[in-house]
């Protein structure tokens, strides 16, 4: 890489975070700290990372580049390629996809015009499939940015587009309103806790 | 010390061993891939499983640490099965290309699937493809063969010094690359070569030319620089095919440079194959008569004070013998062996590395003036970096900064700052006081200057001030780049009482007090200024000495002759014949005696042993091959005023440093990618 093309620098903001990452660990193992110094570029990045970011880092934890790619490239919530402002990550794993995944892909497909692995022209959404995110009890679900959204049906999705291209946020979590994963079908258990 | 049973033989290790060493020690073998003595462990590639009593399952004898008492057994039919599960997980997606690979017949996946693969494959599905990567010039990637055994990343990281490969991605999709494509910016890239154990990094220039077993190999020792590494030529008919390191604990260990191993392509290009002699200022050929009496006829009326004599970087003792003997016959004492001008000489002490390389792993201050050992001694600098991974050791440099692949502290520039450490008012003279085995190493850009000398005596004087030299251990050292330059010093082929050196006998020659210049291989002078003389020119390449020249001998390179060379540390090594000289081309000892016998002063050697005799009465240091024997520390340098100026880097091109380098295609490849500096031209900049 050219020493040259350089353009990417940490803002004074997140510079401070990234000093108090590195502080965490002894004299020496800053290194460490790499994973957090690339979500945080990531952040900062617009969702992905560049190489000069990767660069970057790399000089900053004083580490060799080729390891911070081996790190970057290892673990697939770090970005290298540039994505919408808007990325969903579809899960497609057996629980998600036996509770209707498939019709989620299908939505996207209609509202957004997107396949899977591709980005609307404004640059607003990137639609990837990904496998279990560990929510298979509120199945199918979708992680949109960080946020999770769970009991998601094809005319609930729609919504949720159409919402975000709007600006607007729509509710987290659970979107037929149960409390976390709780049954679905209401209370089983202590349903007398009240009286006891 | 810990006892192991090994399948019923009980060994002793050193505490630290691994299981995987015990069964060496034992005597059984065990299969590995990934696992590499000089390298850091990764237990990755899972071939070297054993069984160890009271472990639940086979274990990775490469990763895991002897015990007391462990009982291990290699051979059981449990352990045969489990390596040969690993073997077809292996070859999974290895591709079945033997026939077409480089690396085939020297190649330890093939001959290990001999052992545990099966005759058929059980995997129906595609076979994963991996894109190849461009890591330079030098090394060819085949990346769908790699097994991931990561030892390329491990060399890169630990012996190289430079973090450039690792492996990306992961799981199905894990690829070992630079993830930005770029050449692998070592002088010792081409190791990962050899160390590679499948046909995924191959020798690029060496790529379809040649199958291993039809090869003839001979060993021998490496002259581009003085390290004098020990190599094995590798021949096929006439022709050098390639060149790979031989073991050698002392010296290279099992590594050699770029340059020793891919410069061989420029054995066969440029090459002086029949006599010249100069008419009508045009070089035309001739015959041995010819060119002998071309000679002949020129010396006469020429006084020996009026003649010399340069020997070159490549020249080998026994022709530097002959020559010494030759001029001195005609009453000459204009001789020298420094093309380069280093005020050397002296007490053998004075201009050799008295350390040696292997124990420089023992040192634990290192004060370098003015040398550049990344180029100019490849595998010293390997040698010291593997010191420095040890950790504890402190290195300064006196020079230009630079990249030695271990971090330093630079100390200034010139010949001030070594007199201040020898002042004792330098912050490093603390290092140095409180080092138990310091070190000091003088390259050819402190000595090869006009202040030469008087560096070298205030060098001694540092050495002497911190206690470097004593009993069992001498810690000064002079870093040489020329593979003759020792033997030369060895045999005294600097000028006698009265003689001229290389630069009074340039200037001789172009104020016409000399008026005959015989050039033994000399191409890197000013040959320019040679003009009023006449130049004979012995030697094997075509370069600035031949074309320079009035007569040109054809001489052998240093792998078609049996010769002697002496290396940076004292240590007398030959080379072996492997190709005969191209055309007319001699022995150069030969061609020397052949000439004297035209003067009518015949040199008393008719054979090889005669001459090999007289450099033993000349220097008993070439009584003893292959070892060192310390040299006793007495007079040399001169104390003398010092110039202001910074020293030089000594090699400008690591890669065209001699006739032989430069003639070779793939080392200005080298040169145009990682000197003139076009690497950010390569690879994905297209």
């Amino acid at each position: 890489m050219n020493a040259g093309s350089k353009n990417f620098v940490f803002s004074p903001e997140n510079m401070v975070r990234a000093k108090a990452h590195m502080a965490k660990y002894p004299e020496g193992r800053q290194a460490s700290a790499v994973l957090a110094l690339l979500d945080l570029a990531q952040r900062q990045n617009g969702g992905w990372v560049s190489r000069e970011a990767m660069a970057h880092i790399a000089e900053l934890l004083d580490m060799a580049e080729i390891r911070v790619y081996e790190v970057a490239t290892f673990y697939t919530m770090v970005n290298l390629q540039p994505v919408g402002k808007y990325l969903i990550q579809l899960c497609r794993t057996t629980p998600c996809w036996l509770c209707g995944s498939d019709d989620l892909r299908n939505v996207c497909k209609d509202v957004l015009g997107i396949g899977v692995g591709e980005s609307t022209e404004d640059g607003m959404f990137t639609l990837i499939e990904v496998e279990c995110l560990g929510a298979c009890v509120n199945a199918p679900m979708a992680q949109i940015n960080d946020d999770f959204y769970e009991d998601l049906s094809a005319a609930r999705m729609k919504e949720i587009l159409e919402m975000l291209r709007r600006g607007e946020q729509p509710p987290t979590g659970s979107q037929t309103g149960r409390q976390t994963s709780a049954p679905a079908t209401g209370a089983t258990t202590l349903t007398d806790a009240g009286n006891a | 010390m810990m006892k192991l049973t090994i399948d019923g033989i009980e060994v002793e290790v050193e505490d630290g061993s691994t299981v995987l060493q015990a069964c060496e020690q034992a005597g059984a073998e065990v299969p590995r891939f990934c696992f590499h003595d000089r390298l850091s462990i990764a237990g990755n590639c899972r071939m070297c499983l054993v069984d160890l009593e009271k472990a639940p399952k086979p274990i990775a004898s490469c990763a895991m640490p002897a015990g007391d008492g462990m009982v291990v057994h290699t051979n059981t039919p449990e352990i045969k099965k489990a390596r040969e599960g690993v073997m077809e997980f292996l070859l999974i997606n290895h591709p079945l290309d033997c026939p077409i690979c480089d690396q085939g017949g020297e190649c330890d996946l093939q001959d290990q699937a001999m052992a545990y693969g099966r005759h058929f494959s059980r995997y129906g599905e595609h076979k994963r493809a991996v894109k190849n990567k461009d890591v330079g010039p030098l090394i060819e990637t085949i990346m769908t063969r790699c097994i991931h055994c990561t030892r390329c990343v491990r060399f890169a990281d630990e012996i190289a010094g430079v973090e450039e490969f690792g492996a990306v991605f992961r799981g199905e999709h894990m690829e070992i690359g630079t993830y930005v494509e770029k050449a692998v910016s070592s002088e010792l890239s081409g190791n990962m070569i050899d160390l590679c154990p499948v046909g995924a990094l191959t020798s690029k220039p060496f790529a379809f030319t040649a199958r291993s077993w039809e090869l003839r190999k001979t060993e021998s020792i490496d002259v581009l620089d003085a390290v004098g590494s020990s190599i094995r030529v590798d021949s096929r008919g006439g022709e050098v095919m390639r060149i790979v390191p031989r073991l050698n604990e002392d010296v290279n260990e099992e590594w050699i440079s770029d340059k020793s191993r891919f410069a061989c392509d420029g054995l066969s290009k440029r090459r002086l194959d029949r006599c010249y002699v100069r008419k009508d200022g045009k070089l035309e050929e001739a015959s041995w008569a010819q060119a002998f009496a071309a000679t002949a006829e020129a010396l006469k009326g020429v006084s020996g004070d009026q003649a010399a004599a340069i020997a070159g970087d490549l020249a080998d003792c026994e022709s530097m013998t002959a020559l010494k003997d030759l001029m001195t016959g005609l009453g000459s004492n204009h001789m020298d062996c420094r093309q380069d001008g280093a005020k050397l000489g002296g007490a053998r002490a004075g201009y050799l590395f008295n350390t040696t390389i292997a124990q420089i792993e023992d040192a634990d201050a290192i004060l370098i003036v003015g040398a550049d050992p990344r180029w100019e001694a490849s595998l010293v600098n390997a040698r010291i970096r593997k010191r420095y991974l040890r950790g504890g050791l402190k290195v300064g440099v006196i020079g230009a900064q630079r990249d030695l692949t271990y971090p330093y502290d630079l100390l200034g520039a010139g010949p001030q700052t070594l007199g201040e450490i020898a002042g004792g008012s330098h912050d490093f003279c603390q290092t140095l006081s409180a080092a138990e085995r310091p070190m000091l190493i003088v390259g050819p850009g402190a000595v090869a200057r006009d202040d030469g000398a008087g560096i070298l005596a205030a060098a001694r004087g540092v050495a002497e001030k911190f206690n470097m030299v004593r009993d069992g251990w001498n810690g000064f050292n002079v870093l040489h780049k020329a593979a003759s330059r020792v033997g030369g010093l060895d045999l005294g082929f600097v000028p006698a009482a009265g003689g001229r050196d290389v630069g009074a006998i340039l200037e001789g020659a172009e104020s016409g007090a000399i008026k005959f210049v015989w050039l033994l291989g000399a191409d890197e002078i000013d040959v320019a200024r040679l003009n009023n003389a006449f130049v004979v020119y012995q030697g094997h390449h075509g370069d600035a000495g031949a074309a320079a020249a009035d007569v040109v001998l054809p001489g052998a390179a240093y792998t078609e002759k049996d010769a002697t060379y002496v290396n940076l540390e004292g240590r007398v090594q030959r080379t072996r014949r492997a190709i005969f000289p191209p055309g007319e081309a001699r022995e150069d000892w030969t061609i020397l005696r052949a000439f004297s016998e035209v003067l009518g002063n015949t040199l008393p050697f008719d054979r090889l042993g005669d001459v090999r005799a007289r450099m033993a009465k000349i220097s008993t240091s070439f009584e003893t091959v292959d070892s060192v024997t310390p040299a006793a520390w007495d007079d040399f340098g001169t104390t003398g005023d010092l110039s202001g100026g910074a020293f030089s880097g000594a090699v400008d091109d690591f890669y065209l440093t001699d006739v032989i380098s430069r003639a070779s295609h793939t080392m200005a490849q080298c040169s145009g990618l990682f000197v003139t500096g076009q690497q950010g031209k390569t690879g994905t900049d297209g």
